[in-house]
Parts: structure tokens; sequence; C-alpha cells
């Protein structure tokens, strides 16, 4: 089989599938349980460390 | 490995290339690779006396308790010289258009519309847009990664690289140095050198996130990797060409035919979506919540947004050879995706401005808030007018004529350079320690002129755009074509004009702009202490 066409029924078959299975797989780990306290603690973080990077002790989490 | 030894590495390094530089700029077979070359080897000497008077010198220690700001302060200052550059080339190669007497004769070949067009294009993008995005992005990755910069000076060589990628680009159009693909016109050795700073960026961007102390990644710097990463991908492969000689600046690209139409319109594109929309996603979801001071409306919908963007994007770009050589298939392919980009797209929008849910009120008192939040309205109008574009039907009206430049212009003026204009307002109080900006009157002003020049430029651009292709397709009974070529350049006057004193508007706000930001630094009062940062109230 021509490269050409193997890339391109591969393209359009099984790498359109996986593709879009981790997209659907992102949807999901999104909404997983206990997603909100993560998302909620990660979408105020810019409203620290403002002026200074953190100190070193912290460093380590 | 210590500073001294490096020292001594850079200098035969710069060495070699002063003396490389001037054979070439001897051997130089036309005038834009001389002059490039001269103006290397004058850097490289410069550098090399700079870092021999360094060497042996006792190391100045780098602080690791403070962000490293002088280089987005730098940045900041750049983007708003930038800026102003490229809105004056636009303004003028549009009066240019409505009055083709302002092609002189003595400037012919060198500043006609022709040659001034591509400095228009790239200075806006790359310089205005592209030194926004390095503000930003630095800026953004060391605050929410509560770190230091990674690389010490290796920032300063991202931002100077960059500022001599830019007048090697634009001094090379001027001059005839042009490998004629759209957004990536600059030659082999220009893109060459482009390839080395932005490699280093992703460096610094990388190796901040590397040694982040905040567990997360906020989701400004997964939109900002993604821009920086997918750009280095495209800028490569776009401009895989064989230099005819190595002193000179011609260059033979490797791709031919529909293949090469392909793959620069896969890079034109992206360069739209990963540049001018995934690096300008990533500065509003850091900007605007700062602004508002409330978080992201839904971190979810943004994590989402995200991922749907990245998959969708990179599909697009057929739709710019719709009734080519392209196989129908593969056009249909880029007009399908994008019109269910149409959703991500839009779901970011919805995101930005939910964000002000319950502050709604700050519109009335903030007009830096007000700035963002029309940006978002104008990201939101262009991100459904191009898929509606991208429709083959629609595509048969709207290809070649002044539409497609109207739709431009809504989404980078309204979308990418209102989002600018309201990070640099937020950035200079916050980067010169000020208590508040100099003047929310001229913030005002700047806002409507802005807005109005844009309202100017897209609607007269709309009007000419469906006449253009209205008269084109006209046929009279007998099926003649019923207009010439000419009869629309004639027809469209008025409408070059309106679209000219648009730019006028626009020029004028960004003025108005620089004056306020330079008065914020000068005039303003200096904050009293270290706090949170001040909002523009």
């Amino acid at each position: 089989m021509e490269t050409y066409t193997f890339l391109r029924e591969f393209a359009d078959s099984w790498m359109l599938l996986l593709l879009f299975c981790i997209f659907i797989g992102v949807g999901f780990w999104v909404f997983r349980p206990g997603s909100r306290k993560v998302h909620d603690e990660s979408a105020n973080m810019i409203f620290r460390n403002d002026d200074r990077p953190a100190p070193e002790q912290e460093a380590k989490k | 490995m210590n500073t001294g030894t490096f020292n001594y590495i850079k200098l035969v390094v710069l060495a070699l290339a002063t003396l490389f530089t001037m054979i070439a700029a001897s051997y130089a077979r036309d005038l834009a690779y001389q002059v490039h070359m001269i103006l290397f080897m004058v850097i490289a000497a410069g550098l090399f006396l700079v870092t021999l008077r360094a060497t042996d010198e006792p190391a100045r220690p780098t602080p690791t308790h403070e962000y490293f700001d002088s280089v987005v302060r730098a940045a900041v200052i750049a983007t708003a010289f930038w800026g102003v550059v490229g809105f004056l080339a636009g303004t003028w190669i549009a009066f240019q258009l409505a009055f083709p007497a302002l092609n002189f004769e003595w400037s012919e070949g060198y500043a006609n519309f022709g040659r001034l067009r591509p400095l228009h294009t790239s200075a806006v993008i790359f310089a205005f847009g592209g030194n926004a995005l390095i503000a930003s992005s630095f800026f953004i990755v060391q605050r929410t990664c509560a770190a230091r910069l990674w690389g010490g000076n290796l920032g300063w060589f991202v931002f100077w690289g960059y500022q001599l990628f830019i007048v090697l680009a634009a001094t090379g159009y001027l001059l005839g140095g042009t490998q004629s693909k759209e957004y990536a016109e600059p030659e082999w050795y220009v893109d060459i050198w482009l390839t080395i700073v932005w490699l280093a960026f992703l460096a610094c961007f990388l190796g901040t996130l590397i040694k982040r102390k905040e567990p997360h990644i906020y989701v400004a710097n997964w939109f900002l990797l993604a821009f920086i990463v997918t750009v280095a991908m495209l800028h490569v492969v776009n401009n895989i060409s064989i230099p005819v000689s190595i002193w000179g600046s011609k260059s033979v690209q490797v791709f031919s035919g529909v293949q090469d139409a392909m793959v620069q319109w896969w890079y034109g594109h992206n360069a739209v979506g990963f540049f001018l929309t995934a690096g300008f996603l990533g500065m509003m979801y850091y900007f605007v919540p700062k602004q508002a001071e409330r978080p992201v409306f839904s971190y979810k919908l943004s994590i989402i947004h995200f991922w749907a963007l990245i998959f969708l994007y990179i599909w697009a770009g057929p739709h710019h050879l719709h009734y080519t050589a392209l196989p129908d298939w593969a056009a249909t392919l880029g007009m399908v995706f994008s019109i269910i980009l149409w959703m991500p797209s839009w779901g970011g929008m919805i995101n930005g401005l939910m964000t002000l849910q319950g502050a709604w009120d700050k519109l009335r008192t903030d007009p830096v808030l007000r700035m963002m939040v029309t940006s978002l309205a104008f990201y939101g109008m262009s991100t459904f007018e191009g898929p509606m574009m991208s429709i083959r039907s629609v595509n048969s009206l709207s290809h070649y004529t002044d539409w497609t430049i109207g739709h431009v212009h809504s989404g980078a003026l309204g979308w990418n350079g209102l989002i600018t204009f309201g990070a640099l307002y937020y950035l200079v109080p916050v980067l010169w320690k000020r208590e508040r900006l100099y003047s929310l009157t001229l913030v005002s002003w700047h806002f409507w002129l802005a807005t109005i020049g844009i309202v100017l430029y897209a609607a007269s651009m709309w009007v000419t755009g469906i006449m253009e292709g209205l008269m084109w397709r006209e046929v009279d009974a007998n099926g003649f074509l019923v207009n010439s070529f000419a009869d629309t350049v004639s027809a469209k006057f008025p409408m070059y004009v309106v679209r000219g004193l648009g730019g006028v508007l626009f020029l004028s706000g960004a003025l108005i702009m620089c004056y306020n930001l330079w008065m914020t630094v000068r005039a303003a009062p200096a904050k009293a202490s270290l706090g949170t940062a001040v909002p523009a109230e």
C-alpha cells in the first residue's frame, strides 16, 4: 500500500477514533467527582503572589 | 559552567559571527541581504565589546526573591511603540488605496502599497501582538507559578532577539527580501533567527512552569504554552526552503503547487488560531479576572474551551482554498471544522463575559474593563463571521473581496487590539508600582475612538466587499459579465475613504494611550506599600 493511502486510511479511522475518545475523556475528567474544589482553588490562584515569588519553604507541596 | 567560561565561549561565538557576517556582507548578492549582514555585523561586534568588558568582572548575584519584571516592562514599551508604527503604516496604506497618488514616484519600489502592506501586517501581528504576548506570557507565568522567570538573562535574549527579527523583517520587505508567503514573508536566514529566539522563549516559559511553586498550572498558561509550541511547529514547517546561495536572501520552497498552498494556509490559519487566538485567550483568562477582581466564571468551561480549541483549530486551514486545485474533500473538511469551531469560540467568549457576573456595575466606573468586555464582544462577532465566511457558497461571494479584510480587522482591531490595550492599562501601574492610571477620562477617550474607528472600518468593508462580490458575479441577459474590474475599483472609493478615517480614529486612540501610559509612569502617585495589585478605578 502506498504511504499516502495508508496514512490517509489510518488518519480517518483509528487516529480519528483515538483523538475523539481523548476529547470525550477530557470532558469526563473535567466533571469528575471532587474536581470542583480543585478548580475553585485553581481559579483563585491568580489573586496571590502578585508582588514576589512564593518563599522557598512552601516549594515542596 | 561558571559565568567566566561562558563569557569566553560567547566571545568566540561573537567573534566568529562578526567575521562571517563581514564576509557575507561583501559577497552579498542583493541589497536586503547586504543590509542585514551589516546589521548583524554591527550588533555582533558591539556585543563582543560589551562581553569583553564584562569578562573576569565579579558576577552580580541574580535576585531570586523578586520577579523578573524589567524584561516585561521593556516588552510593554515595545508593544506600545510597534502598535503606533503598525497602525500608522495601516492608515497610510489605506489612504494609498483610496488615493493612489500617494504611491509617490520617488519612492517607487520601496514605499509603494505592495512593499508597505506586509510591513503593516507584520508590524501589527508580530511586532505589536508578539510583544504583547511576550510581555503577558512572562508576566502571567511568573505570577501564576509564584516563581521567577527561568533562565536568567535568556529572557533579555528573547526580547532583543525578537526586536531584531522585527527589524530584519520590516527592512527586508522594503528592500524586496520576501518569500511571498502571506504572514511568513521573511526569508530563510530571518526564519532561522526567529526559530532560535522562539526556542529560547519556549525554554524560559517551560522552565518557569517546571520550577513552579503552585501545584496547578493556571489555564492561561495552557493557552500560552499551546501558542508557543504550535507557532514553533507552524513556523518551521511552513518555512522549509533551500537558499539559492548562502550569500543571498533568495530561497526556493521545498513544497510546490497545491501542497505548498495547503501548507501555507495550514500555517496561515493557525497563525490566526494560535498566535492571535490561543495566545490572546491566555491574556484574557488572566487579565479579565484580575481587572474584574473575580475568578473566571467557570474553570471547567475554560478547560473544555482549551481542548476543544486545540483539537479543532488545526484543521480549519483549507477553507482559505475553496474553488482551487485543492481536492474538494479537503476544502469540505476545513469548512466543517471551521463551523464546529464556533462552539468553543463562543464558549470562551461567554466564559469571559460571565466573569463579570455580579460585578456588571464595574463597567460604568472602569473603562479598562469596558475595553476588555468590548474586545470579547468583537471576539464573539468575528468568530461568528469567520465560520460563516468559510462555508463554500458564502465564500464564493466573499473571497477576494474587501469583506475578508473587514473580517480580519474586526478580529484584529476589536479582539486583539482592545484586549492588548486593556492588558497594557492593567500592566503599567503594576509594573511601575503606581497607585493608579494617570487619567481614566483619557482611557474613555481611547475606548470610544478605537470602537468608533473599528465600526467605521468593519462597516465600510462589509459594504464594499459585498458590493464588489455582487458586481463581479453580475451577468446580463446574454450571460456576459456586466462590470469590469475597474468599475468595482471606482465604486469602492467612498468606502475606502471611510476605512481610512476609521484608521485615523484608531491610531489617535493609540496615541492617547501612549500619552496616558507615559504620564502614569511620570506623574501618577507611587504605590505606598506593596499590597495587592491596585485596580484601575
